[in-house]
C-alpha cells in the first residue's frame, strides 16, 4: 500500500518536484515563505503560507525562488503574468479565491487573452494556487467558492482536486502546462489524508475521474462534494439503488463524454456543488446535458447547490449552506421514484 | 481634552482591551467560529481618533477592526453576540468578527479585503461633501494595505477632490507575518502623503495624546473643506495575525524597533494622573466598569439564540426559492 499524505502534503510536493525538476518554476504570493528577510526564523517555524501549503519550500529554494510579496494582488498578478510570458513557470498563489476581486483585470483581461490576442505568439505558463470553500466560519469574503467564474473566462484551464492523490498529480500538469491553469484547493480538505505515490506523475487535465460505479444514477460531483456524494451513494445502496459518481477534477477543459456516457447508461443525473447555483458548474452541465444527453435522460435533471446567497458566519447557518448527503439522498429518491415504484 | 473627555477616552481604552482579551480566552476553547484577529495593544489609535468624531461620521475598518467598532460605539452586547453568531449579533450573525458594521454609529464595517477601506472612506466622504452633512470619514488601515492598489485610488480621489476624509495607518511592523521594512519601498508611510499633496504625519501610536492631537487637526482639516490628511501611527500587534499564529516571524529586536516598552493604556493614566483629568477612584472605577461590561456581553451573547434558519436567503437582493 501507498504511504498516506496529506491533501496539503500532496501539494507540496508537487511543488516540490516541480521546482526541483525546472529552474524556471518559482513561487510567490503573500507569506508564501513567511516572513522573509527575518534573519532568525527557522524554516518549520516559518508560516509556509497561512494555511502552511508552502512550508519547507522557501528553505529549499531560497529566496529568489520563493518570493514573498506585499499585499498588493494586482501588482503579484500581473507580474507573474507577463514573468509566465518572458520566462519563468510560476506558480503564483492567491491566498483566498475571494481576493480575486483585487486582481480580476490582471487574471480576466491580460492572462487570460494574451495568447489568443497575440495571434498565439505567446504562452502563459502559470498556475495560479487558490483556495475555496464553506465550512471554516471564514465568512462572506473568506469562504466562496468562485472556479465556475473563472470556466466562464476562455483562456482559463480550471481544476478541483477532491483528494490528495488527485491533487499532486493534477498540479504537476498544472505547473507543466504552457497555459494559465487556475488550480482550487479546497481548505477544508487541507488535512484530508489518502493514498499518494512519491515521485513524479500527472494526471491529464480534462480527464473525469468515475469514483463509484453504479447503473441507477449518475452524480457529478465537484470538489469536496465527491464525499459528499459518495456518502449519499452509501446511504443510497442499502435501499439498492446503485449511484455512479463522476469526479471532472477539471472543470475546463471538462470530460464531456465521461457524464454523457455515464448519463446514457444511468438515464438520471444529480449534480453537487457548493457554488451559487445561478451561471455555475452546475448549470453548466445541466445545460450540457440537456444539449447533448437529452435522449438519454429518464427524469429530469437536478441540482444540489448552495443557496443564492453569500456564505453567512453563524454556524448553523453555514451547515445549512452547504450541501449535505442528507439533500443528495432525498432528491437522487425523488429522482429515482419511478425506477423504485417499478422494481417494488 | 477636558475631564469628561479622558473619562470616555479610558473608558474605552479599558473596554476594548477587556473585550479582546476576553475573546482571545473565549476563541482559545473553540467556541468562537472562524478566525479572529486582535487589536489589543493598539487602542491608543482608534480611540484618539474616534474621540473627535460624532455619529455624524463615519469610519472603515479592517480584519482586525473590534477596536475600532468600540471606539466609534458600537454596542458591546451586539458586537460579542455578532462574533459568536448569535442573531442577536450586529449583523444578525450574518457577518462575524471580520465584518461587524453599525450604520447607526457611523461605523461603515470590519473588512475581509486588505486595502479595502480606502474607496470605501473616499464614498462616505463624498457624500458628506455633496450633502454638506458636515461629517468626515475616517479610514483605519494597516501597514499591510499601504502597498495596495486602493491605497493610491482611495488617497488620489480623495485629495483631488478634497473630501473630508482622514486616512490612518497603523503601522504595527507586520503585514500578516511579513516585516513593514521589507514589503514597503519608503521610509515611512507618511511619506507617502507628498505624492497626493496632503499632509503626512508620524505619531507614536502608544501615546494617545499625540494621535488625539494629530486627529484634531486633521478633523478640522477636514471639516473645513480642506481635504484629507495621512496620518501614520507607530505601534505594535501584540499578539498574531491571527489567533493561533506561532508569531516566529517576530524577534527581541522588534520591540527596539517599535514603542511598545509602556502600554499604551498605562501611558495615558500616568498622563491623566498627571493632569489631574482623572482620579484615582475614576481609574478603578472606569476598569471595574469595563470588565462587567465585557462580562455581560458573554453572557448576552451565550443566552442569545442562532439566527433563524429562514434568514440564510434573507438579506440577498434576488431571492431564489
Amino acid at each position: 500500500m501507498a504511504r498516506k499524505i496529506t491533501f496539503s502534503q500532496a501539494i507540496n510536493e508537487a511543488m516540490d518536484i516541480a521546482m526541483e525538476k525546472d529552474d524556471k518554476v518559482v513561487l510567490i504570493g503573500e507569506d508564501v515563505a513567511g516572513g522573509a528577510t527575518v534573519d532568525h526564523l527557522q524554516d518549520e517555524e516559518a508560516w509556509g503560507g497561512v494555511f502552511g501549503v508552502t512550508q519547507g519550500l522557501g528553505n529549499k529554494y531560497g529566496r529568489k525562488r520563493v518570493i514573498d510579496m506585499p499585499i498588493a494582488e494586482a501588482g503579484y498578478m500581473g507580474a507573474a503574468v507577463t514573468a509566465a510570458v518572458t520566462g519563468l513557470r510560476p506558480i503564483s498563489e492567491l491566498m483566498f479565491n475571494d481576493f480575486i476581486g483585487s486582481c480580476l483585470d490582471e487574471v480576466m483581461n491580460q492572462g487570460a487573452k494574451i495568447r489568443y490576442m497575440f495571434g498565439g505568439k505567446a504562452k502563459v505558463p502559470l498556475t495560479i494556487r487558490t483556495n475555496h470553500g464553506a465550512g471554516a466560519g471564514a465568512a462572506a469574503q473568506h469562504s466562496q467558492s468562485l472556479y465556475g467564474m473563472f470556466t466562464a473566462m476562455p483562456g482559463l484551464k480550471v481544476v478541483v482536486p477532491s483528494n490528495p492523490y488527485d491533487a499532486k498529480g493534477l498540479l504537476l500538469s498544472a505547473i507543466e502546462d504552457d497555459d494559465i491553469v487556475v488550480f482550487f484547493e479546497d481548505k477544508t480538505l487541507y488535512s484530508m489524508k489518502g493514498e499518494v505515490p512519491e515521485g513524479h506523475y500527472t494526471i491529464s487535465l480534462g480527464k473525469a475521474d468515475i469514483k463509484r460505479n453504479g447503473e441507477d444514477l449518475t452524480i457529478v460531483a465537484i470538489g469536496k462534494m465527491v464525499h459528499v456524494a459518495m456518502d449519499a451513494a452509501s446511504k443510497l445502496a442499502e435501499q439498492g439503488l446503485e449511484a455512479e459518481i463522476i469526479d471532472p477534477r477539471s472543470l475546463s477543459p471538462l470530460d464531456e463524454k465521461t457524464i454523457l456516457q455515464s448519463v446514457d447508461k444511468t438515464g438520471r443525473l444529480l449534480i453537487v456543488d457548493e457554488a451559487n447555483p445561478r451561471c455555475s458548474i452546475a448549470t453548466d452541465i445541466s445545460s450540457l446535458v440537456a444539449n447533448k444527453g437529452f435522449d438519454s435522460l429518464d427524469a429530469p435533471i437536478k441540482m444540489i447547490t448552495a443557496p443564492h446567497s453569500p456564505v453567512p458566519f453563524a454556524a448553523n447557518l453555514e451547515k445549512l449552506y452547504i450541501p449535505t448527503a442528507n439533500k443528495v439522498v432525498k432528491v437522487a429518491e425523488e429522482v429515482v421514484g419511478e425506477l423504485t415504484l417499478a422494481r417494488y | 481634552m477636558d475631564k469628561q473627555k479622558a473619562y470616555w477616552i479610558y473608558t474605552k481604552m479599558n473596554e476594548i482591551r477587556n473585550f479582546e482579551e476576553k475573546v482571545r480566552k473565549i476563541f482559545s476553547t473553540g467556541s468562537i467560529p472562524g478566525f479572529v484577529h486582535l487589536y489589543a495593544g493598539e487602542e491608543a489609535i482608534a480611540v484618539g481618533v474616534c474621540a473627535h468624531l460624532s455619529d455624524n461620521d463615519y469610519i472603515t475598518s479592517t480584519h482586525r477592526g473590534h477596536g475600532h467598532c468600540i471606539a466609534k460605539g458600537c454596542d458591546l452586547n451586539g458586537m460579542m453576540a455578532e462574533i459568536f453568531g448569535k442573531e442577536t449579533g450586529l449583523c444578525n450573525g450574518k457577518g462575524g468578527s471580520m465584518h461587524i458594521a453599525d450604520l447607526g454609529v457611523g461605523m461603515l464595517g470590519a473588512n475581509g479585503i486588505v486595502g479595502g477601506g480606502f474607496p470605501l472612506a473616499a464614498g462616505a466622504g463624498l457624500t458628506a461633501y455633496v450633502r454638506e452633512t458636515g461629517g468626515v470619514a475616517v479610514c483605519f488601515f494597516g501597514d499591510g494595505a499601504n502597498n495596495h492598489g486602493t491605497f493610491h485610488e482611495g488617497i488620489n480621489i480623495a485629495a483631488a477632490l478634497k473630501l473630508p476624509v482622514i486616512f490612518v495607518a497603523e503601522n504595527n511592523g507586520f503585514g500578516e507575518a511579513t516585516p513593514f521594512e521589507y514589503a514597503t519601498s519608503a521610509k515611512t508611510i507618511a511619506d507617502r502623503a507628498a505624492s497626493y499633496d496632503i499632509p503626512g504625519i508620524r505619531v507614536d501610536g502608544s501615546n494617545l495624546v499625540d494621535v488625539y492631537q494629530a486627529a484634531e487637526e486633521a478633523v478640522e482639516r477636514a471639516r473645513n473643506g480642506e481635504g484629507p490628511t495621512l496620518i501614520e501611527a507607530i505601534t505594535y500587534r501584540t499578539y498574531g495575525h491571527f489567533e493561533g499564529d506561532n508569531q516566529a516571524y517576530k524577534s527581541e529586536s522588534d520591540s527596539e524597533n517599535w514603542p511598545v516598552e509602556v502600554d499604551c493604556i498605562d501611558k495615558f493614566e500616568q498622563y491623566a494622573l498627571k493632569k489631574s483629568l482623572l482620579t484615582k477612584t475614576d481609574i478603578s472605577e472606569i476598569k471595574d466598569n469595563a470588565h462587567k461590561a465585557v462580562e455581560a456581553a458573554v453572557a448576552f451573547a451565550e443566552n442569545s439564540n442562532e439566527p433563524s434558519p429562514d434568514t440564510l436567503t434573507e438579506n440577498v437582493y434576488v431571492q431564489y426559492k
